[in-house]
């Protein structure tokens, strides 16, 4: 584990429009915060889900797309230089004397004084096919992502899907694999052209092979796959052994761990006070799609508008002896210097 | 107003009644017909609103354009019948509708 403790004012889980917001409000009342995603860039959902999908109810903006959001945001939050931790996620967060421990699953650890909990509808997790008994087998041989590609040296491997994901690891792993089949249920791939085309290449030149079908039952002991069988699209069955299969059925979004960090929790949501929007745990807020109240709803509006509100009671906290003055940005000089306005 | 009916896997059966203009996936997620998770909320960009389209209601709903269709990819045990019910429009012509729901979603 890295002894590099990270300390800051403020951690903040999940960088989706609501996360980011958080930076903002929270930057204003100077609590100073650090971000943390499962994905590999801010948005959340608006990136994952419908970067290029209209949103008509943000005010003042008759439409504006998930990726325009997001980055209106990340313009926006500028000022208060914010730090970005990317595709890791928090595993614990723990109680310390005066605030909060985190331990991401990439052992980076933080200490703070709160935690804004801004993790939409969880964090993104790979599909897992519904294939009966594949549970057995993750983690020894079935994997959805690849960590260490030496884990994948000289293994007959079997990659399913025709997304980015799939084709990214059929040209990546190849090299190092002892065979690798490519499986996928149609001639189309939506997995950017070029890899496309080299992977055709590798096809051609006999170096992989490529099948078409869906994986419907998976074959092996004691967690290791020795073969699955594929059904063709006309019907037909056949076998494909392999010691390893990758499946890349894109992501859907699990709670997580935030099961584990000892909240009230109601049916996967996070019931908060509508004051300060905090969590049964002192410290702990919960702002966005997953806190729960009476009368919730979840829109990106509302999750600014618990941002601000939050961020009030994230002061008390941080800067205990501080008195806060509720001032306005068009107004307020230091308010105005705080977002480099000159 | 069309009346569409959704079959569960264990054959249990829910029929809505959907206004024209909303999609299948609003006429499931409005009335809490289970199996439809539609967790991107409509914008074809999760697949997990799959359902396979009852034969005779194929012509009918027509066919996934290249966006579903690629989406499709993302869902499991894809038939000829696969539609992402996001992506089927209701009109007056879809009265009787029926689709059944995959075993799961993901």
């Amino acid at each position: 584990m890295s002894e590099d403790v990270i300390k800051t004012d403020a951690v903040i889980i999940g960088a989706g429009p609501v996360g980011l917001f958080a930076v903002f409000e929270l930057g204003l009342v100077d609590v100073k915060a650090h971000v943390i995603d499962i994905l590999d860039r801010p948005g959340g959902q608006c990136a994952e889900l419908y970067p290029e999908k209209p949103i008509y109810d943000v005010p003042a903006l008759a439409v504006v797309t998930g990726q325009e959001l997001t980055d209106r945001l990340m313009e926006q939050i500028k000022p208060f230089g914010a730090e970005f931790h990317f595709s890791q996620r928090v595993e614990s967060l723990e109680r310390t004397g005066d605030g909060f421990r985190l331990t991401t699953d990439a052992d980076t650890v933080f200490e703070c004084k709160v935690v804004v909990i801004a993790a939409g509808g969880g964090s993104f997790t790979p599909k897992r096919p519904p294939l009966p008994g594949i549970e057995q087998y993750e983690g020894t041989s079935v994997f959805y992502s690849v960590r260490k590609m030496d884990a994948f040296k000289d293994k007959d491997v079997l990659i399913v899907g025709g997304g980015d994901s799939a084709l990214d690891w059929t040209l990546n792993l190849q090299p190092v694999a002892k065979s690798l089949t490519l499986v996928h249920r149609r001639q189309e791939f939506r997995a950017a052209p070029a890899s496309v085309q080299k992977m055709l290449e590798l096809v051609d030149s006999g170096n992989i092979a490529f099948k078409l079908g869906q994986v419907t039952e998976l074959h092996g002991d004691d967690g290791q796959l020795t073969g699955v069988t594929v059904k063709s699209p006309d019907g037909s069955t056949f076998e494909q052994p392999t010691e390893v299969m990758l499946p890349f059925f894109g992501l859907t979004m699990k709670l997580g761990p935030v099961a584990n960090w000892g909240l009230n929790l109601e049916e996967n949501l996070v019931p908060v006070d509508t004051e300060k929007f905090e969590t049964s745990e002192k410290g702990i807020f919960a702002i966005g799609d997953i806190n729960s109240y009476p009368g919730k709803l979840k829109l990106i509006l509302s999750g600014f508008h618990e941002a601000a509100l939050m961020a009030q009671q994230a002061h008390h906290y941080v800067h205990p002896d501080k008195k806060l003055v509720f001032q306005y940005t068009t107004s307020s000089s230091s308010l105005q210097k705080k977002l480099g306005v000159k | 107003m069309a009346r569409i009916t959704f079959i569960q896997p264990d054959g249990t059966e829910n029929t809505v009644e959907a206004e024209p203009g909303m999609t299948v996936m609003e006429a499931a997620v409005k009335n809490s017909v289970r199996g439809i998770a539609a967790e991107c909320g409509g914008a074809c960009a999760c697949a997990t609103c799959h359902v396979y389209v009852e034969e005779k209601w194929r012509e009918a709903t027509g066919q996934p354009e290249q966006m579903e269709e690629d989406m499709l990819d993302f869902a499991f045990d894809i038939r000829p019948e696969s539609r992402l019910s996001c992506q089927i429009k209701v009109t007056e012509a879809l009265d009787g509708l029926t689709v059944r729901i995959p075993e799961k979603q993901f």
